[in-house]
């Protein structure tokens, strides 16, 4: 046709060598996260990681609320009722538990997440010099051996149901996940051990930690969990002294009222009280209590309150409070139902640990070894009995103690592992029943072709 | 169209020099066309039953010796209809061609350049704007609905402007997106969910498709491979109209009508549910030993003082106060649309010019929803001289959404049926909607969705700015050079405020919470390439060369506030808590190279080769670029002598291609082993392992084998297509389930093999030709979708516990649960069958139980439609013109369980029921399939084979009716069109489905995986419209 347009010719083979200098242009990093190569390298990327693993219990299926009202809704005889829609709690509470209930599977898949963090700090603990180093371990080791703690109490027999050296308990994970190979599928190790493990990590943690840490975890707090890890293996003695050392340290201080313990945000914007050895803590930016999420309620007197009301109290539980026991009137009608007025706060801190139960715990364990470490166990009872403005004993016994125990630890997570301990039936169920167990999650059953699961699944 | 194509015809012609040797006598003649008399160039004359031929000139001029016998010429041409003329004596024959009516001869687009149809060897599904013009839907995928063999598209729910399921030749991935490429003009759009609220967006929505000139749904691997790893899930291209030299066209269109949900679900009436849960509540305290008299009984807590229907009624119950609420009707509203559309378009030879303008307003037939989008359009072309030309394409649009929440959100309109139909509508205290303070807020049994209509918004603005400038050269003959640079540029805003009286919602409301979205996304793109089309005497060559390079950053912050001083200060400034904020970026990249080469040897046999290197910032230096080859071949049998005097057939071809195509639509990081710095604890900083490298991870490669046959009978008054494909996807990007134990959920691998496979059929008819005319076109696919293996992995979608799973030696997204054997008559307990697999001969143990854990899950339904088509008939008679067409899918089920768990489920909860639920077995009613009523307690509302339905459905979904005003009155008008139209859309639907809506997929459950799922998800609105059409 024409002559060849030979600039133009020119222009587009120049367009494409231009072009063709794109490659290095594939080279793009995200920007909201790093490579994990590059995330533990200095001693402040192991505090962070640290932080991140209290971020990862302060979720409310772990820490945030989960472990608490899983064994009170697994461990509750008609005191309460459960409404609402989440079928999985429903089921729960009805003791009749499906292989695939969310609930189940979601605390298992988020308390493994954080013990990833927490194995990541420990991992890189050797990148802290100086004072921090051994806080940091501390904190790493406190939450790790909690979270274990929590999972074996659920999720496998209690400890002297059979053989603890056989049961299986939960897969114990100690080091940080890098790659997923055949190695990552990992047998439940025994009772027996993950109780040593939490022990273990439970001991250090006691050791390493300061006195005072702010609301992260403390010597105190290590102790406290330690006490509770020694009563469910009934060892009264270390329980007992666990306990004391919590009292002895001094640093804690009943509240005036009981009612002073919770719905943080509301009275004291977010501080914990005197009492608190340890919580988790929430704010307007962070955090969700899953306690406020089933057992509070919106008051439309109270802004700030809100809840979906699906834990209601039954008159069989308000009806047990003695005549003039303050605790007893910690409730609230919301039209045809009856709420607990513990967690009403939509920013209330998780209270995870009290003093009240150190002396509780105290009382018992001393009443039980026929010793008087830190003070009598009538002495103890009446302390926590004052409070309530509740006239002293003149004599305590066991039931005695393990009453004004319910009463107190009421929604607050200890009513399963009590009865466990103690032997004591739920309903009709006996204290070992399989039904009393969680399931292995059926999604964790599926991924993971060596673990067991639990009988009467 | 027939304009271009006769330009580069005009080559072939110059350029085939025949000689023919000379015989006994000359014939000498001119071929025109019956359309414009135009000569025709480049047309086969070809003396019946010989070989000897020529072809005619410039001026349409021909000149053929012949034997001095009787002889008949065959004159053929491409797009028009062969004709053959005995010569007799004459020595001058002039013919005019007549058009061919079928669509052999439109140009496709392919990519990078377009091809006739008749040409083509793979597989184009070639949709025109005018078969969807002015469908009262606001987004271009879901007006493909039905239109197009094998493309199957499901809205999900009927809220306006929502992401909408779009399938190509089934779902071919199982973690990466499974959604078509969506490429307009050239340009790869962004057509990701960027909303932050409820289901996913539809970018698309922002897109006026009465723009639209042609759509190309590119579905096998020899269509899709020239867009290598972006094309196994099909490519849809999008070309907007352009301007033609000649008169300034003007159009007009207004429409305007009203819609109505399709459907409603019965749910008990107030005296119903006070009889249903006496006996739920009664059946309760039977089971626990509790006296239904004693003040502590489930009885006495739903009837007695206080009680459930005393507090949520207001203490109306029992009283001659006491009322019947239907609550589900207060969730719809009658919708409307309104819709004007202006466009220009002429031009002179030098340069062309379409400009359009449209306002379209929306309410839907949810209370709440409406979608308004203001769009203009400018697209130009210019022939600077021989050698270049230019051109821009131009469009803005504003795009208004009020958006309603997720389906599984308690604010959610339709979940408004589960309030008990015994609660007022108004507190009678305040006189406001139930539950509205200062009244109390905790009535009703659940948050009243018309609070949050009341006292909160939530409107997202979108501004979309396309934009695509391009400069042609011709640098010699046949070759020329294009390139191309595109801008998809997105800034979006979402504003929400919930006021403080939606509290019991917006748990963090209690002072009002406020919350601003702002998401960037600049998607630029640019394509340059060579473009070579030349004729050598009977071997014809059409060949591309290029490359193209695009790059993506999406932007998004984010501002949320608590706090406010009142309800009348709705914006951030004002309040005294930033409770939240945040801002993002990521990118990627690809940097592609392609080539395509087709041969074509005297118009019989067809070869295409193609392919395409894409690079990606997606994956790891170790795999970072993928090659995409495909190869498909053509056969046309008629142009061969033993069909080509056949009267019967006038056109077969034969095709098959064979190809990869690939998918990297797995996210932007999919291989990194990443820390995350979003675990701060109340203030403090902190990181978090986020995600489980796989250094190896690398491209997903679907093989695709295609064979398909096209055919036209009776000069193509009867033509279709039929096509039988293979796609196989290996190294699927999968989101592996992995032990939990980790500290991880799931891991990207490329693992496993899925395999899709089925039939396409097309079929056009013209039924009736002449005054009164009877078109038929119909379109099938069947499709069979198989994971061959996934390493014996399991993963779920869905709502938890009926989920949709991915599993070995199924169909993608089956459910997967327990199977329903009915209601045992002695004591009204659900009962699963057991199912138990015997290991020695693979037989399932058919024996029932009642205690759910033993019953073991086997697949109870699969969620992908077995067959999916439509059809349309058109009829058109002096002027009137009738356009009736259905499309329907079939052989898929559907979940209720999202609804059914709550709603049709023994009483567990005080949620309303639906009315099969007063089947539930009592003493008296033994044989039944509703289990015995159990107040907050399980009885078969379990995860079951109980909730999975039949999901097929036919649908009318539109019929258009319409008048065309005689030229003669018109003109008189100074028009040259009139037009006046009634159009309905959904108002007939055949199914046995018992949920609202068969065309179901819940905005919240949505995926590869998750599919089929119904939680309270609105129905598609049924519109009634007229309209107005003016050209001039």
């Amino acid at each position: 046709m024409n002559r060849i347009p030979f600039k133009s010719f020119l222009l587009a083979i120049a367009t494409l060598a231009v072009l063709a200098g794109c490659a290095d242009r594939l080279n793009v990093l995200p920007t909201q996260s790093i490579d994990e190569q590059n995330a533990l390298n200095t001693p402040n990327d192991v505090a962070v990681t640290l932080i991140g693993a209290y971020d990862g219990v302060q979720d409310g299926d772990v820490l945030g609320g989960a472990f608490q009202y899983i064994p009170d809704l697994l461990g509750d005889n008609q005191e309460v009722r459960f409404g609402g829609t989440f079928g999985s709690h429903q089921e729960i509470w009805n003791k009749a538990i499906a292989k695939n209930n969310i609930q189940v599977a979601t605390t298992w898949i988020d308390s493994y997440n954080a013990i990833n963090r927490v194995n990541n700090v420990l991992s890189a603990i050797d990148k802290v010099k100086g004072d921090s180093k051994g806080r940091i371990e501390g904190e790493a080791r406190f939450l790790r051996g909690y979270v274990y703690f929590e999972l074996v109490k659920l999720y496998a027999k209690a400890w002297g149901d059979g053989v603890n050296a056989t049961n299986p308990g939960v897969p114990l994970v100690l080091t940080p996940t890098r790659v997923v190979d055949a190695a990552s599928n990992v047998k439940r190790s025994s009772v027996a051990e993950v109780y040593a493990q939490v022990i273990d990590d439970l001991t250090k943690a006691e050791s390493l930690l300061p006195a005072a840490n702010g609301f992260y975890a403390t010597k105190a707090a290590a102790a406290a969990v330690l006490s509770r890890v020694y009563l469910m293996q009934l060892n009264y003695l270390g329980a007992r002294d666990a306990a004391n050392r919590v009292i002895a340290s001094n640093r804690y201080k009943l509240t005036d009222t009981y009612e002073e313990n919770f719905n943080t945000f509301l009275n004291y914007g977010g501080a914990d009280p005197t009492e608190t050895v340890f919580s988790i803590q929430i704010n307007q930016q962070d955090g969700n209590n899953s306690l406020n999420t089933f057992y509070g309620v919106t008051l439309s007197s109270v802004p700030g309150t809100a809840g979906r009301g699906d834990v209601r109290i039954q008159p069989k539980h308000t009806q047990s409070y003695e005549p003039g026991d303050d605790r007893g009137t910690f409730f609230t009608r919301v039209g045809s139902f009856v709420y607990s007025l513990k967690f009403v706060d939509r920013f209330g801190n998780v209270p995870l640990i009290r003093l009240a139960e150190m002396y509780l715990t105290r009382a018992e364990a001393n009443s039980r070894l026929g010793t008087t470490t830190g003070a009598t166990p009538l002495a103890d009872i009446n302390l926590i009995r004052a409070r309530a403005l509740l006239p002293a004993l003149t004599a305590v016994d066991i039931a005695a103690i393990l009453k004004e125990r319910k009463i107190e630890l009421m929604f607050e997570g200890q009513l399963l592992p009590d009865l466990k301990r103690t032997r004591r039936s739920v309903g009709t169920l006996a204290w070992n029943a399989d039904a009393l167990v969680l399931p292995i999650p059926q999604r964790e059953t599926d991924a993971n072709p060596v673990i067991t699961q639990n009988p009467g699944y | 169209m027939k304009k271009r194509l006769r330009i580069s015809l005009l080559l072939v012609a110059i350029l085939s020099v025949f000689r023919v040797a000379a015989q006994d006598r000359a014939v000498t003649g001119k071929v025109t066309s019956s359309d414009d008399n135009s000569p025709l160039v480049g047309v086969s004359v070809l003396v019946k039953g010989t070989t000897q031929g020529a072809t005619t000139d410039a001026n349409g001029a021909y000149r053929l010796s012949v034997p001095n016998t009787n002889v008949t010429l065959v004159f053929s041409y491409v797009g028009f209809n062969r004709q053959e003329v005995a010569v007799g004596n004459r020595t001058v024959l002039d013919v005019v061609l007549a058009v061919d009516a079928s669509d052999l001869s439109e140009v496709v687009i392919t990519g990078y350049g377009s091809q006739i149809k008749r040409d083509v060897t793979g597989n184009i599904a070639q949709v025109k704007g005018t078969e969807i013009q002015n469908m009262p839907t606001p987004s271009i995928d879901q007006a493909l609905q039905g239109k197009a063999a094998g493309v199957y598209v499901n809205a999900g729910t009927g809220k306006l402007g929502q992401g909408v399921t779009v399938r190509v030749r089934g779902t071919s991935s199982v973690s990466a997106s499974s959604q078509p490429l969506y490429v307009v003009d050239g340009i790869p759009v962004t057509n990701e969910d960027l909303g932050n609220y409820g289901g996913a967006t539809n970018p698309l929505a922002d897109i006026n498709f009465n723009d639209v000139e042609s759509i190309e749904i590119l579905k096998d691997a020899s269509a899709g491979a020239i867009y290598g790893s972006r094309a196994a899930n099909g490519v849809v291209l999008v070309t907007t109209k352009r301007g033609k030299s000649g008169k300034t066209n003007v159009s007009v269109n207004f429409q305007s009508g009203v819609s109505d949900a399709t459907k409603r679900v019965d749910f008990l009436n107030a005296q119903q549910y006070a009889d249903y849960f006496r006996m739920a509540a009664g059946n309760r305290d039977r089971r626990s030993n509790i006296d239904p008299k004693d003040a502590d009984s489930y009885t006495q807590s739903f009837f007695g003082k206080d009680g459930f229907l005393d507090f949520y009624s207001y203490g109306t119950y029992g009283t001659a106060k006491a009322g019947d609420y239907n609550w589900q009707d207060k969730a719809f509203q009658k919708g409307s649309i309104n819709q004007a559309d202006l466009q220009f378009s002429g031009g002179n030879e030098k340069t062309q010019f379409y400009v359009s303008g449209q306002y379209l307003t929306q309410n839907g037939t949810l209370i709440g929803n409406s979608l308004e989008r203001f769009s203009g359009r400018l697209n130009l072309d210019h022939q600077a001289n021989k050698w270049l030309s230019l051109g821009l394409n131009m469009s803005l649009a504003r795009t208004l959404n009020k958006r309603l929440p997720g389906d599984n959100a308690f604010s959610n309109p339709l979940q408004i049926s589960a309030i008990s139909p015994i609660t007022p509508f108004e507190d009678p205290e305040t006189g406001l909607p139930a539950g509205t303070p200062p009244g109390d807020i905790n009535i009703p049994l659940y948050y009243n969705p018309l609070i949050s209509i009341n006292y909160a918004r939530y409107a997202q603005v979108g501004y979309r700015n396309l934009l695509q400038g391009y400069a042609q050269f011709n640098l010699f003959t046949g070759l020329r050079f294009r390139s191309e640079l595109g801008v998809d540029i997105v800034n979006q805003q979402e504003e929400g405020y919930f006021g403080s009286q939606t509290v019991r919602n917006q748990t963090r409301a209690s002072r009002g919470i406020g919350q601003n979205y702002y998401t960037g996304v600049l998607n630029y793109n640019t394509n340059n390439y060579f473009s070579y089309e030349r004729a050598f005497g009977v071997h014809g060559i059409n060949a591309t060369l290029g490359m193209s390079y695009q790059q993506s950053q999406t932007k998004s912050n984010f501002i949320e506030g608590t706090q406010f001083p009142s309800d009348a200060y709705q914006r951030i400034a004002s309040a005294a808590t930033k409770s939240d904020g945040s801002s993002l970026e990521t990118n990627f990249r690809f940097l592609s190279y392609f080539l395509r080469a087709n041969y074509k040897f005297a118009n019989k046999y067809l070869l295409s080769l193609s392919g395409r290197v894409d690079g990606s910032s997606r994956f790891g230096l170790n795999s970072r670029y993928g090659f995409f080859p495909a190869a498909s071949v053509g056969w046309v049998l008629t142009e061969e002598s033993f069909l080509r005097e056949n009267r019967f057939v006038s056109f077969l071809k034969t095709r098959a291609s064979y190809g990869l195509t690939g998918n990297a639509e797995i996210g932007n990081f999919p291989q990194l082993g990443l820390f995350q710095g979003d675990a701060g604890y109340v203030g403090a900083a902190g990181q978090r392992p986020a995600q489980i490298g796989n250094p190896d991870l690398k491209w997903e490669t679907t093989t695709q084998a295609d064979f398909g046959v096209d055919f036209g009978l009776f000069n193509n008054r009867i033509n279709g297509e039929v096509d039988y494909y293979i796609k196989k996807t290996t190294g699927l990007l999968l989101n592996v389930q992995i032990p939990a134990t980790t500290g991880f959920a799931t891991q990207t691998r490329n693992v496993g093999e899925l395999e899709n496979k089925g039939f396409e059929f097309v079929l056009n008819t013209e039924n009736l030709v002449g005054k009164f005319t009877w078109s038929t076109s119909l379109n099938l696919g069947a499709n069979r979708n198989k994971i061959v293996n996934i390493n014996k992995q399991v993963i779920d979608g869905g709502i938890s516990g009926l989920t949709n799973q991915a599993r070995e030696g199924q169909s993608i997204g089956v459910w997967w649960a327990p199977e329903y054997a009915g209601v045992d008559p002695a004591n009204g307990d659900a009962l699963w069958y057991k199912n138990t697999e015997n290991a020695a001969d693979g037989t399932r143990d058919r024996t029932t139980t009642n205690v759910y854990n033993q019953a073991q899950r086997v697949v109870v339904g699969n969620p992908n439609p077995k067959l999916v088509g439509g059809i349309t008939n058109k009829f058109s008679y002096a002027g009137f013109d009738l356009s009736v067409f259905f499309n329907g899918v079939s052989g898929n089920n559907l979940s209720f369980f999202g609804v059914g768990q709550y709603s049709s489920g023994n009483g567990i909860y005080e949620d309303n029921q639906t009315v099969d639920q007063l089947r539930a077995w009592t003493k008296e009613n033994p044989n039944t399939d509703v289990p015995e009523a159990r107040y907050l307690q399980r009885n078969g509302n379990q995860a079951s084979s109980r909730y999975i339905y039949d999901g097929s459905y036919l649908r009318l979904r539109t019929v258009t009716f319409g008048y065309n005003f005689p030229k003669t009155l018109v003109s008189r008008l100074k028009m040259d069109r009139l037009r006046v139209y009634a159009s309905g859309m959904n108002l007939l639907t055949f199914t046995n489905y018992k949920g609202w809506d068969p065309e179901v997929n819940s905005d919240d459950f949505t995926g590869n995986i998750a599919q089929g799922n119904d939680f309270y998800s609105p129905p598609q609105p049924r519109t009634i419209l007229f309209g107005l059409n003016i050209g001039f």
